[in-house]
């Protein structure tokens, strides 16, 4: 293997999941990389199955009415799934569909919400607008709840149109009506009320006295629609194929400006966006072939390190990073809360709009809490990251302090960092002089300065990009 | 920081508690002589008897006592009934509208920013405005303002986990020399390594704080009695923050609200008195307002174990300057004048509030920040502008 293709397969890790350990890109970087590709965009059926494992570190995902352990639970998918792109597929959606605990009194929807995007994530356009109006967390968030024949909510319908599938600029509000009355009578059920009896699921109906059955004229064609023609009809649209081209290049490839800003300005790759549309449109919106497209196009493997990590990445990617996550620890309980301080609570966007990506991920106060948080988690000279790095370093028989610079940067990416920062980090390096391991006291003082050099390349610049 | 001039001329300070949740105004200051009251609240209501009444028809839950305390004082407005129009359609955006002033849009700039931003307009002094608590909340966030998170004044700054002082003195040493801004890494880059550095000279003021406080005051032990603690100390340090913002959380009480309600209140109110008398035994409390405020209000009828989101809610402005008294009209109770099935009618706009604060307390001009003009209370016997 050489160390371009180790380099490259790391790249890809990173984007299509939560990175890989040292060990696993050794192993990854001696197969053909469309084929580590193929893997990544067809996971097997089934999910992950020992959830059992989580549930009873933290069970009250039994029946609450919290987000807290769940965004435990999905940032332990995150790391430990056999198919790490069906959760970063999750994630995207998350970001493209914004749907938000903090307005939804049904129960467990939101996981469910979640889960509806590990299942369809890959799947055709057509099958996940389908689900996503077919789900009670999306109906109650966008009110469709309350769209009925005579008094349809447009809630839902604008932003299945401005920021679901088409964005602004490529319909009329003509349209967005049309849309709203093909979706009347969308709506769900729920068992108990949730308080005080707490959470059990609720289920999507479709009530045809509360449908309008009129004729409506929708991006100009007319038709006695429901709300599957619709979805057919958007699917269809190139504006479609182009929108979710871009937010899947902001996503995987690299930071664009805000959504809001799109209709008036290019994207920063015109040609990699078209090249994504027409995946979209000759596969007729197969997502699976629009992410082959991406992850074998020369200009994703060349765009490394061009997007500010999100909190759900460094956290994740974090984790990744230090081996510490085999097990569920019980802090990642506190996740949550910890995520929030770094600008972003799994499923509690801020709104519809989603979040703010890229460089408004960093400020004063998130900066600090990321840093803090990962270089804790490497802090500990037993921490498993740290032991094989001291392993590793033994068995070449790595001596100088650029070996254990080298080492690091390795371990953290490979990581590409400026000779500023190379320069600061050998300085660190170089405080103990060479490293020898003759005794066990010379082995724990490595120990120490592996942790050491791994929680300053952490704290890099170049360690806030993915 | 702006000479004044003058040693004495203290320039206003501004704290804002933010009761994060939606604050149940209703059953923090009680209606207790109104039939829809109990009625609308079999569960949630608080008993006339227990009520501690401040005329006819308004009394403190038991559980503020100490806030009424400072109300009995004098040194307390209440503003009732704030809202915004049409907030039964993105009440779910509450929390978002507050802080930008933008019910109808978007919008990436926190109003509190704002204030800092005229305040310090080279942002020379990174403590200028100073959240205690973790991330920024939205209200601070703009982009080029500079405003500094504090999760924990005794362990503050980078890196606090690692116990050694000379190997946490050192990492220090090499993470300020590789954010060392640099020219032409990028744009991004170049913004990273700003806020990196920036975050440094902020930890290093905030540094000396805890050794120079000393105080007989014994704070509570509960997040937002900390907090205040904190804002205690930061401000009697003398390092010029002009804005405090802190978060007390847990107010979205759909659920349990009978055993989990007052607790906050409880803890709310012991921590604006014994702040207040902290600030006096430092001569130091006559220049700072305190603005409690919530995102909205909660619905008149509980839901067999809490109450969800609603609207009409209220804010309470604490100092040695305000006129004490109420402000503005408590919404009214009457199912005839409920919106949205059961929603509180409000009576003034947040902005207003703000307004209030920003224009006759803080003398910035308010109509960009807020945007736009809103009817403002006037609760100040005095100000500390000069005429």
């Amino acid at each position: 293997m050489s160390d371009d293709q180790r380099a490259l397969v790391a790249h890809l890790m990173r984007r299509a999941g939560a990175g890989a350990t040292p060990a696993e890109l050794d192993e990854l970087a001696n197969r053909p990389y469309a084929d580590i590709v193929e893997d990544l965009i067809n996971p097997p059926p089934s999910a992950d199955a020992d959830d059992d494992l989580i549930f009873r570190y933290f069970p009250s995902l039994a029946n609450s009415d919290t987000p807290w352990p769940w965004s435990a639970r999905w940032i332990y998918w995150m790391v430990n799934s056999e198919s790490p792109l069906r959760e970063k597929m999750a994630l995207f959606w998350h970001h493209v569909f914004a749907t938000a605990w903090f307005k939804s009194e049904h129960g467990p929807s939101m996981p469910l919400h979640i889960q509806m995007f590990r299942d369809h994530g890959l799947d055709n356009m057509r099958v996940l607008l389908g689900e996503l109006s077919r789900d009670p967390a999306m109906i109650f968030w966008l009110d469709n709840v309350e769209s009925v024949k005579g008094a349809p909510n447009e809630n839902y319908g604008r932003e299945l149109l401005e920021l679901f599938s088409m964005g602004v600029g490529n319909y009329t509000e003509d349209d967005i009506k049309a849309a709203a009355y093909s979706f009347t009578g969308w709506t769900f059920e729920q068992p108990i009320p949730l308080y005080p009896h707490g959470g059990y699921p609720s289920h999507f109906v479709y009530r045809e006295d509360l449908h309008d059955d009129s004729e409506k004229t929708f991006l100009g064609q007319t038709g006695n629609w429901n709300g599957d023609d619709i979805i057919d009809i958007i699917v269809q649209q190139p504006a479609t194929g182009r929108f979710i081209g871009r937010h899947l290049y902001n996503f995987f490839v690299k930071d664009e400006p805000g959504v809001s800003a799109w209709s008036v300005t290019e994207p920063g790759n015109p040609d990699a966006v078209a090249e994504l549309a027409s995946a979209f449109a000759e596969s007729n919106g197969d997502l699976r072939a629009v992410m082959r497209v991406l992850f074998n196009a020369e200009w994703f493997k060349r765009e490394r390190y061009e997007r500010v990590k999100s909190p759900t990445e460094w956290v994740a990617g974090a984790y990744k990073l230090s081996g510490k996550l085999n097990t569920p620890q019980p802090e990642m309980w506190n996740l949550h809360m910890t995520m929030g301080a770094m600008g972003q609570t799994l499923m509690d966007p801020p709104s519809v709009e989603g979040w703010h990506t890229g460089k408004e991920w960093i400020d004063g106060g998130t900066l600090m809490e990321r840093i803090n948080f990962a270089s804790k988690l490497v802090s500990d000279p037993n921490t498993p990251v740290v032991q094989q790095l001291v392993s590793r370093l033994q068995e070449l028989g790595a001596s100088s302090p650029e070996d254990l610079v080298d080492a690091a940067l390795d371990y953290a990416g490979p990581l590409v960092v400026s000779d500023n920062t190379r320069e600061a980090l050998l300085e660190a390096a170089s405080a103990g002089g060479d490293l020898a391991y003759d005794s066990d006291d010379d082995r724990e003082a490595v120990g120490q300065r592996a942790a050491q050099a791994l929680r300053l390349v952490i704290a890099s610049p170049e360690y806030q990009f993915a | 920081m702006s000479g004044n001039g003058h040693s004495e001329k203290k320039d206003p300070v501004l704290v804002i508690v933010q009761l994060s949740g939606g604050n149940d105004f209703m059953n923090t200051l009680v209606p207790y002589t109104n039939g829809h009251y109990f009625d609308s609240r079999p569960l949630v209501g608080i008993p006339q008897d227990e009520v501690m009444p401040i005329n006819d028809t308004l009394g403190f839950n038991p559980a503020a006592e100490r806030l009424k305390n400072l109300y009995d004082a004098g040194d307390v407005a209440v503003i009732q009934g704030i809202g915004y129009p049409n907030s039964s359609r993105s009440h779910f955006r509450g929390m978002d509208i507050m802080h930008t002033c933008e019910p109808d849009r978007i919008s990436t700039e926190g109003w509190v920013a704002k204030l800092i931003q005229r305040l310090d307009p080279d942002s020379e002094n990174p403590l200028t405005g100073v959240n205690i608590g973790r991330g920024l909340p939205r209200a601070m966030a703009a982009p080029g303002v500079t405003a500094t998170s504090v999760g924990d004044l005794d362990n503050y700054g980078l890196m606090p986990d690692i116990q050694a002082e000379e190997d946490r003195n050192r990492d220090l040493e090499i993470f300020k020399r590789m954010y060392t801004p640099a020219i032409g890494a990028g744009m991004v880059m170049d913004y990273l390594r700003q806020t990196g550095t920036d975050s440094l000279s902020g930890a290093d003021l905030l540094a000396p704080v805890p050794g120079m406080y000393e105080s007989s005051v014994e704070y509570g032990a509960n997040p937002i009695a900390k907090a205040l603690r904190d804002v205690a100390r930061i401000h009697t340090a003398g390092l010029g923050t002009r804005v405090f913002y802190t978060n007390h959380i847990g107010y979205d009480t759909h659920s349990h609200q009978p055993p989990v309600h007052p607790g906050l209140l409880r803890d709310m109110s012991g921590a604006l008195e014994d702040f207040m008398t902290d600030l006096r035994e430092h001569d130091a409390a006559e220049e700072v307002s305190i603005l409690v405020f919530t995102e909205f209000g909660r619905r008149m009828k509980d839901n067999g174990s809490g109450t969800d989101h609603g609207s009409g809610g209220g804010a309470f402005i604490v100092g040695e300057h305000v006129k004490g008294g109420l402000y503005a009209e408590y919404p009214s109770l009457d199912p005839k004048d409920w919106l949205n099935g059961e929603d509180l009618y409000h009576t003034i706009d947040f902005r207003g509030i703000y307004g209030t604060m920003l224009e006759q307390w803080m003398g910035v001009e308010p109509e960009e920040i807020v945007v736009g003009e809103f009817e403002q209370v006037h609760p100040f016997e005095q100000t500390m502008l000069a005429n």
